[in-house]
C-alpha cells in the first residue's frame, strides 16, 4: 500500500498524482475522513469563538454580522462538511472489506462523489473571499443553516453568501446521493461467497438503511436548493413571500430532508456500536434481527416526523398532534437498540480499552439525548422550548454525545486496521476523561439557559435574565473538549508512527476486515473469502462452536 | 381544521381528561413546581414561574414528562451501571469466552410493548394540551391585538380600540372570575419572527402571508418579558419583547392615553419641525401631523415608553439623542440609518420626542 | 428497490447476486423521483395562488402528440433491448433511431410550446408562481429527456459504428429502464400540470 510504504522514487507529486486519481475505495475513505478532520477543526473553531461572545452578557468579542456567520457556518459544516464526510469515509473503508469484496460497486463515481463533496466544502469557505462578490470586502453566509424564507431571498440576502451556501449544499447533496448510491450497489451485488444479507455484518446494515434514507431525504433538499437558486438567479417566486410564495413551503421542504438527515448521521453511529460492543464484551450482538427490523423501521418512522420542527409555525391542533405522535412512536426502535446493545453487555466479560469506554459514554449519552427528544416531541412542552437553548443541547447530545462519541471509538477501534498501528491507550483514556468532563459541562448545563427563556442563536443577551453563570459554564466545558480533540489529535499523529505494531486482529474481533492484514492491501484479499455465518471469524477461532449451529 | 361536530367531541373528550388529570396530579404538581421555580429563581422568563393559562397547561405537562422521563433515566442508566459493574473483565477472563447468547424473542417483546404503552399516555397527555390551548372558543370579552413583526421590532395593533404602538404591548390583568383574555393575531411584514414569553405561554412564530393566532392571559399585574425566538436577521437578539399586564383601572387610562392625537407641545415646535422636514416622515407616524410612514415604529405616544429601539436600552432623552444620531451605536443592524443631524437639530428633535407621552 | 432476496440458496456454491447497474439505476431512480415529487408538490401547493395572470386555462394546449411520442419511445427502446439480447445488431441500431426521433420530437415540442408561452402570451418563470412552478417542473423533466437522448444517441451512434454486441444488452437495458422512468415521470407531469392543474 503506497500510503504506508512510499515508493522509493516517488516524489511528493506522485504521491499526490496517486491519492488525487485514486480510486480504492480505502483511499477515498481516509480522504474523507481527512478532509472531515479539517472541517471538524474550523467549525469548532467556530463554536469556541461563539462560547466566548455567550459567556457573559452584552458582550462585544465579535458583532452581530460576525457571530450570524458563525453560527451559519458552524452549523453547515458540521453537517454537511464534517458529519456526511467522515461517516461515508468509514463506510467506504470498511465497507468492502467487511462484505469480503475488492472496491467498491462503482469505483469512478466513489471519486466524483468525493471530489464534488469536496468542492462544496471548498465553496462554501470561498464565500469569506467572494460572498459579496468582487466589488465588495467579502463575507459568509447568515441565513443559518436551515436558511428560512424570506431571508434568504435577493431582497433580505444581497450580494452572493447565500448563493455560496446555496451551490455549496446542492454540489455536497449531489456527492452524498452518489456515495449511497455506491453503498447500496455494493452491499446488494458486491457480497462474498455465503454472505446472505441475513449475514451481513450490522454495519453493512445501517449503512444500507441510512443510504435509502439519503435518496428520499437528500433529494428533496437537492430539489429546495435548486428551487432558491430558480428564484435568486431566474427571478422565481417559489419562496418570494412578496408575489405570494411561502415560507413555510421552504419550512416543509427543509424538514422533510432536516429531520431523517438526523437519522442519516446517528445510523452509522449505531453502527459502529453493532460492531464494538459485541467485540469488547466478547459476546454476539443480541437480537440480530430485531436490531435490522429496529434499524428500517427508524427509517420509515423518520421519514413521518419532520413537522417537529413546526408546532410553532401554526400547523393547527390536530397536524401538531399527529407528529407528536408520530415523532414519539420513533424512540420505541430506538429504545430496542439501547436495550439490545445492554443485553448484548449483559453476562459479557466487558473490556474496557477505549473504542468501549466512548462506546459505553454513547450509550449513556444517547439515552438522556432521547429522553429530551421525548419531552420536545410533547408539542406544548415545544412551543416552550423550540428554538431555544434547550434544542441547542439536545441536538448538541446527539450529535456530539452519541455520534462523535462513535466517530471517537471507530477511530479507536479501525485505526490499527488502517494504519498497522494502535493508538495510544494511555492518551485514548485522557482524551475520553477530558472530553467527558467537557461534554457534560458544556451541553448539561445548555439545557438550562433554554428552561430560562433564551433564544437561540442570538449574538448576546439581557444581564437581568439570570442566564450569565450558566452560560459562562458552557463555556468553560468547550475549553475542556477542546484540549481532549488536541490529545485526540496528537495520539493520532504520534501513533502512526510510533504506535505499537497491531497485526491483523489486534483486538480479537469476527468480522472479514480483520482476517486480512493491517493496512490491507490495495485488493484487499489475496483471496476472496467465503463465509457460513455471521461471524466468519468467530467461526474459525471456535470450531468446535461455530455460529453456524445458531443462525 | 375538523368539521364543527368532530372538533366539538374533541374538546368534550379532553375536557373530561383535563379534570381527571388535574384531580390525580394536583398536589404532586405543586410540589414539583415550586421546586422548580425556586431552582431557576432569579430568571424573569423562567418557563417554570407561569402567570397565565397556557405557560401553565404547558408546565403541568412539562412536569409529567419530565417526571415519566427521569423514571425512565434512572432505570435504564441504572442498568447500565450495574452492567458494566457486574460483567467486566475479570482477570483470567482471557482464557475463556463467555456464553454467546443471540437473542430472546420474550424479552425484546417487553422491551418493545412497554415503551409503546408509554407513549401512548404522553401522547394523550399532550394532545389533552395541544386542543385545550389551541381549539378553546374565544370568550366575548377578549382584546383583540394584531401583532405584526418587523426586522427588529413589534408592531402591536388594537384595531377595535383604534390604538397603534410599538414594542411594549399593553393587556388587562385576566381575573378568573371575570377572564380578559388577549388575542393575539400574528403576521409579519418582512422576515420570520416568533413571539415568546415565556411566563404567559408558549411560543407562535409570525410568518410572512400568514396569519397565526395565540392567547395570553396574565393573572397578576407586572411586567413580562421575553423576545423574538425566530431568526429573522442581524439584530434577531435584540427583538426584545415587553409585556405589561394593567389592572382595569390602568388599562382604560392608558387606552385613553394613547387614543389622543399626539401631543403638540409649543415649546418642543422647533424640534418638531426638524422631524417634519428629515427622512423621519418616511418612516414614522405621528397622528395628527404629516408624518405617516410605516416602516419604523409609530412614534405618536413614544414618550409613554419605557424602553427604545425594541426594548434595548431604557428611554431616557440621552438613550434617545444616541439613538437617532446614529442607531447602529446602540443596536447593530439596525434598518434606520444614521440621521447626520448637527447638534441643536439633535438636541430638539430629541426634546419633541420626549414631549410625546 | 430491487433487494436481492434471491440470494437465499441453502448452499454457498451456487452464488448470485443482482445486476451492479441495474441496482445502481434503481437508487438512482429513487433519488430522482423524490426530487420531482418536491417539485409536482410545489406545483400542486401554488395552483391558482399566481397573483396575477396569464392562468393555465387561458394559456396552456394538450400536448397530445407529443406525449403519444415520449410514450411510443418506450416501446421502441424496449424492443431495441430485445433485438441487441438476439444479436441482430441492425435491428437494435433502427429502434434505437426510432426512440431518439420519437424523444427528438418530444424535445421539440416542448421548445415550440415555451417559445409560443412566452413570445404570444408573455409568460416566463418571472411572470408570476405559475410560470415559476411551471417551467421548473416541465424544465426539469425536458432536462431528463435531454440527458436521456444524449446517451441513447451516443448508444445509437455505436451500434451504427458495429461497436456493440449482445454482451451489451444488460447497458441497454439499464438505460432503457432509465428511459421508462423519464416517461412515467412525464405521465404524472401530465396529468398534474395538463388536466388537473388547467
Amino acid at each position: 500500500m503506497a500510503t504506508h510504504t512510499p515508493r522509493r522514487h516517488g516524489g511528493v507529486f506522485d504521491v499526490l498524482q496517486e491519492w488525487i486519481t485514486t480510486v480504492d475505495h480505502k483511499k477515498i475513505g481516509l480522504m474523507y475522513i481527512g478532509y472531515a478532520l479539517i472541517f471538524l477543526v474550523v467549525a469548532g473553531a467556530e463554536a469556541l469563538l461563539m462560547r466566548v461572545q455567550l459567556a457573559v452578557p452584552n458582550n462585544h468579542f465579535v458583532s452581530p454580522q460576525t457571530f450570524n456567520r458563525l453560527f451559519t457556518m458552524h452549523g453547515t459544516t458540521m453537517v454537511f462538511f464534517v458529519g456526511m464526510p467522515i461517516l461515508f469515509g468509514f463506510g467506504n473503508y470498511l465497507i468492502p472489506l467487511m462484505i469480503g469484496a475488492r472496491d467498491m460497486a462503482f469505483p469512478r463515481l466513489n471519486a466524483f462523489s468525493f471530489w464534488i463533496s469536496a468542492f462544496g466544502g471548498f465553496l462554501l469557505y470561498f464565500s469569506y473571499l467572494a460572498g459579496s462578490g468582487l466589488y465588495g470586502a467579502g463575507t459568509a453566509p447568515d441565513v443559518g443553516w436551515f436558511a428560512y424564507a424570506p431571508l434568504t431571498s435577493r431582497v433580505f440576502s444581497p450580494g452572493h453568501s447565500t448563493d455560496y451556501w446555496t451551490l455549496s449544499v446542492l454540489l455536497s447533496g449531489v456527492g452524498s446521493i452518489g456515495t449511497a448510491l455506491n453503498i447500496v450497489a455494493t452491499a446488494l451485488t458486491m457480497r462474498c461467497r455465503g454472505m446472505k444479507l441475513s449475514r451481513m455484518p450490522l454495519l453493512v446494515w445501517l449503512y444500507v438503511v441510512t443510504s435509502c434514507i439519503a435518496f428520499i431525504a437528500v433529494s428533496p433538499l437537492t430539489a429546495a436548493q435548486i428551487m432558491l437558486v430558480i428564484d435568486r438567479y431566474l427571478g422565481g417566486h417559489f419562496f418570494d413571500t412578496q408575489a405570494g410564495g411561502s415560507a413555510v413551503l421552504w419550512m416543509h421542504f427543509f424538514w422533510i430532508f432536516g429531520h431523517p438527515e438526523v437519522y442519516i448521521l446517528v445510523l452509522p453511529a449505531f453502527a459502529f456500536a453493532n460492531e464494538i460492543i459485541p467485540v469488547f464484551s466478547r459476546k454476539a450482538i443480541f437480537g440480530y434481527p430485531a436490531m435490522v427490523a429496529a434499524t428500517v423501521a427508524i427509517g420509515f418512522i423518520s421519514m413521518g416526523v419532520w413537522a417537529h420542527h413546526m408546532f410553532t409555525v401554526g400547523l393547527g391542533p390536530e397536524a401538531n398532534a399527529f407528529f407528536t405522535f408520530s415523532t414519539m412512536v420513533i424512540a420505541v426502535p430506538t429504545g430496542i437498540k439501547i436495550f439490545n446493545w445492554l443485553a448484548t453487555m449483559w453476562g459479557g466479560s466487558i473490556r474496557f480499552a477505549t473504542p468501549m469506554i466512548f462506546s459505553i459514554g454513547f450509550l449513556f449519552q444517547f439515552l438522556i439525548a432521547g429522553l429530551t427528544g421525548v419531552m420536545l416531541a410533547a408539542s406544548p412542552f415545544d412551543w416552550q422550548l423550540g428554538n431555544s437553548y434547550f434544542v441547542v443541547a439536545h441536538f448538541h447530545y446527539v450529535l456530539v454525545g452519541a455520534i462523535l462519541f462513535m466517530i471517537f471509538a471507530a477511530f479507536y477501534f479501525w485505526y490499527p486496521k488502517i494504519t498497522g498501528r494502535m493508538m495510544s491507550e494511555t492518551l485514548g483514556k485522557w482524551h475520553f476523561w477530558l472530553f467527558v468532563i467537557g461534554f457534560h459541562m458544556t451541553f448539561d448545563f445548555m439545557h438550562v439557559p433554554g428552561l430560562l427563556g433564551m433564544p437561540r442563536r442570538i449574538y448576546t443577551y439581557e444581564a437581568d435574565r439570570g442566564w450569565g453563570g450558566w452560560n459562562m459554564i458552557v463555556s468553560i466545558g468547550a475549553i475542556f473538549q477542546t484540549a481532549a480533540t488536541l490529545i485526540f489529535v496528537y495520539n493520532l499523529i504520534r501513533s502512526y508512527y510510533k504506535g505499537e505494531e497491531a497485526g491483523p486482529d489486534p483486538w480479537d474481533a469476527w468480522t472479514l476486515e480483520w482476517s486480512t492484514s493491517s493496512p490491507p492491501p490495495s485488493y484487499n484479499f489475496a483471496e476472496i473469502p467465503t463465509v457460513h455465518s455471521r461471524r466468519p471469524l468467530w467461526d474459525l477461532k471456535h470450531p468446535d462452536d461455530p455460529d453456524t449451529n445458531y443462525e | 381544521m375538523v368539521g364543527s361536530m368532530n372538533s366539538g367531541m374533541v374538546e368534550r373528550f379532553f375536557a373530561g381528561f383535563d379534570q381527571q388529570a388535574g384531580f390525580e396530579h394536583g398536589v404532586r404538581r405543586l410540589h414539583a413546581t415550586q421546586m422548580l421555580a425556586t431552582v431557576f429563581d432569579p430568571s424573569s422568563t423562567n418557563i417554570f414561574a407561569p402567570k397565565g393559562t397556557p405557560a401553565q397547561s404547558i408546565l403541568g405537562l412539562s412536569v409529567l414528562v419530565l417526571g415519566i422521563c427521569a423514571g425512565i433515566f434512572l432505570v435504564v442508566a441504572g442498568l447500565l451501571l450495574y452492567t458494566i459493574i457486574r460483567y467486566r473483565s475479570r482477570p483470567g477472563d482471557e482464557n475463556h469466552e463467555p456464553a454467546q447468547i443471540y437473542g430472546s424473542n420474550q424479552v425484546e417483546l417487553s422491551w418493545t410493548v412497554i415503551p409503546i404503552l408509554i407513549i401512548v399516555a404522553l401522547f394523550l397527555a399532550s394532545a389533552r394540551v395541544i386542543f385545550v390551548t389551541q381549539k378553546i372558543p374565544k370568550p366575548a370579552t377578549a382584546l383583540d391585538v394584531v401583532v405584526i413583526g418587523h426586522q427588529f421590532w413589534w408592531e402591536y395593533r388594537y384595531p377595535k380600540l383604534g390604538i397603534v404602538t410599538a414594542n411594549e404591548l399593553h393587556v388587562p390583568v385576566s381575573e378568573p372570575t371575570h377572564p380578559t383574555p388577549t388575542y393575539l393575531t400574528m403576521s409579519s411584514a418582512d422576515t420570520d419572527h416568533s413571539f415568546w414569553v415565556p411566563r404567559l405561554a408558549g411560543k407562535t412564530d409570525l410568518i410572512p402571508n400568514k396569519v397565526n393566532t395565540m392567547w395570553i392571559d396574565p393573572e397578576q399585574a407586572g411586567l413580562y418579558l421575553g423576545q423574538c425566538a425566530q431568526y429573522c436577521g442581524v439584530q434577531h437578539a435584540k427583538m426584545l419583547i415587553r409585556v405589561y399586564a394593567d389592572t382595569p383601572e390602568q388599562f382604560s387610562a392608558w387606552v385613553a392615553a394613547q387614543q389622543h392625537v399626539a401631543l403638540q407641545v409649543p415649546s418642543a415646535a422647533a424640534g418638531r419641525e426638524v422631524f417634519l422636514h428629515n427622512a423621519c416622515v418616511n418612516c414614522h407616524t405621528v397622528s395628527g401631523t404629516e408624518a405617516k410612514g410605516i416602516f419604523g415604529p409609530d412614534l405618536s405616544h413614544v414618550a409613554s415608553r419605557a424602553t427604545i429601539a425594541s426594548g434595548s436600552v431604557p428611554n431616557t432623552p440621552e438613550n434617545l439623542r444616541a439613538f437617532i444620531n446614529n442607531p447602529s451605536d446602540i443596536k447593530p443592524g439596525v434598518l434606520m440609518p444614521a440621521m447626520h443631524l448637527n447638534d441643536r437639530d439633535l438636541d430638539a428633535v430629541t426634546q419633541y420626542l420626549s414631549t410625546l407621552r | 428497490m430491487s433487494t436481492a432476496v434471491a440470494v437465499s440458496h441453502s448452499t454457498e456454491d451456487d452464488w448470485k447476486q443482482p445486476s451492479r447497474g441495474m441496482v445502481g439505476m434503481a437508487c438512482l431512480i429513487a433519488a430522482e423521483s423524490a426530487i420531482f415529487i418536491i417539485f409536482v408538490i410545489a406545483y400542486i401547493f401554488y395552483t391558482g395562488k399566481s397573483l396575477t395572470g396569464p392562468t393555465p386555462r387561458e394559456v396552456l394546449d394538450l400536448p397530445i402528440f407529443s406525449t403519444v411520442c415520449l410514450l411510443s419511445s418506450s416501446i421502441t427502446v424496449h424492443f431495441a433491448v430485445h433485438q441487441l439480447r438476439a444479436g441482430k445488431i441492425g435491428q437494435c441500431s433502427a429502434w434505437l433511431a426510432g426512440t431518439v426521433l420519437l424523444g427528438g420530437i418530444f424535445i421539440g415540442s416542448t421548445a415550440k410550446e415555451w417559445y409560443e408561452l412566452i413570445y404570444h402570451h408573455g409568460l416566463t418563470i418571472r411572470t408570476n408562481l405559475f410560470g415559476t412552478t411551471f417551467y421548473s417542473l416541465v424544465g426539469l423533466h425536458a432536462s431528463h429527456v435531454i440527458a436521456g437522448l444524449i446517451m441513447l444517441s451516443l448508444a445509437l451512434i455505436f451500434s451504427l459504428q458495429g461497436k456493440v454486441n449482445a454482451h451489451h444488452a444488460e447497458r441497454l437495458e439499464v438505460l432503457s429502464v432509465y428511459w421508462h422512468f423519464v416517461d412515467a415521470v412525464w405521465v404524472v407531469v401530465f396529468t398534474v400540470v395538463y388536466v388537473l392543474g388547467r
